[in-house]
């Protein structure tokens, strides 16, 4: 048989479940709404689930993005120093810090989805629901227990498709935030323990540096050419302070002439070229 | 016809779109039943498409039960699978 016969077979046999449970078909209808009511309760606690864990993932984002360029500052400030070593570590740790956020960046976005795909249908359940509870109320006025039954077999089963849908977006919504709050927790875990601090924290394992350095080796060497050049155009200002303290051997050519004359040209390289 | 794709809602389908949606369907049974994931993916996408293009949605307040019941366009196959045999699978 068909994929589309055989689901809403399915979901039939489900709905006439509910509609045998009870003696009298009317109480058919005050069951079900009030399994209605427990289900929008539901989809509306999903909803905001996803919110939290959408908020909680945007507050790990902004963290790491605030140690990322931390770390690119230290880079720099170590390379003007002649410190490569150092740079090196530094430009190391933020990319160990990238993978982490583009993995944040994808939970985020799917959260988003699921959160606007659950607002819409629990808005798209309470529809149905106030239908359903005008719909009662009118076939408890108006019929006899055994004339009942077949509107009312037509409104419940009608619903209960929906809610069996809804059910399994909510379902799914839940294990998936459950398992991004794991996730969550070990970066927070990861944060807390001081492995994605500045280069200034304490020193960690060895291996684990080797092997970071390894995975992102290629990126380093071109991050480090980048700061470079960007030290080369520029001015001896971005690294005022850790410059003093070493030999000024590592200084590049634009230490020269003009170069100490134009402060303000180490935020935009280009910008002397018009003075 | 009514035409519900879960996690979207229901559409009204006019009943001379039968045909063309249930050989579609059935090419995402054959898929369905031969395990292969990328032939289910385009399938169900192929279906879902046509379902969308054919269909107006159906107001919200209605309350009619549908006559086909699709999956949701990023279920996998081992869902749909799950559904076809499990009752327990589906709440409410």
């Amino acid at each position: 048989m068909s994929v589309m016969k055989r689901v809403s077979l399915i979901f039939k046999s489900k709905a006439n479940k509910a509609l045998d449970r009870m003696e009298d078909p009317r109480e058919t209808l005050d069951y079900s709404y009030q399994r209605q009511l427990e289900m929008l309760t539901q989809v509306r606690r999903g909803v905001a689930d996803v919110a939290t864990s959408r908020k909680r993932v945007e507050l790990q984002m902004k963290s790491l993005q605030q140690n990322q360029n931390k770390l690119e500052g230290q880079a720099k400030q170590a390379l003007g120093a002649g410190r490569e070593d150092l740079a090196r570590e530094a430009l190391s740790r933020r990319g160990a810090l990238q993978s982490q956020l583009t993995d944040l960046e994808n939970q985020y976005h799917s959260l988003q989805a699921d959160e606007e795909k659950l607002t819409v249908a629990s808005q798209r359940l309470q529809a149905k629901v106030e239908a359903f509870r005008m719909q009662k109320e009118t076939i408890k006025a108006t019929y006899t227990a055994a004339e009942a039954q077949s509107r009312i077999g037509e409104a419940v089963s009608g619903i209960s498709e929906e809610m069996g849908d809804v059910g399994m977006a909510v379902q799914r919504a839940q294990d998936k935030t459950a398992q991004m709050q794991a996730r969550a927790g070990a970066i927070d875990e990861l944060m807390a323990s001081g492995a994605l601090d500045d280069v200034t924290g304490p020193p960690r394992d060895d291996i684990q540096a080797e092997l970071d350095s390894m995975r992102s080796g290629p990126d380093i060497e071109l991050e480090l050419q980048r700061l470079r050049g960007e030290l080369g155009t520029g001015s001896t200002q971005a690294i005022e302070g850790a410059a003093a303290g070493s030999d000024g051997a590592a200084q590049p050519a634009a230490a020269g002439s003009d170069g100490a004359a134009q402060p303000a040209a180490a935020e935009q390289p280009q910008a002397g070229d018009g003075a | 016809m009514i035409v519900r794709i879960l996690g979207e809602g229901q559409l009204q389908v006019d009943d001379s779109a039968a045909t063309e949606l249930n050989s579609l369907d059935a090419v995402l049974e054959r898929a369905v039943n031969s395990g292969d994931e990328a032939a289910f993916r385009s399938a169900l996408v192929a279906l879902l498409d046509r379902v969308r293009a054919l269909g107006t949605p159906l107001a919200a307040e209605v309350l009619e039960p549908s006559d086909s019941i699709l999956p949701r366009a990023d279920a996998d196959l081992d869902e749909v699978r799950s559904m076809l045999t499990d009752e327990g699978y589906i709440p409410g």
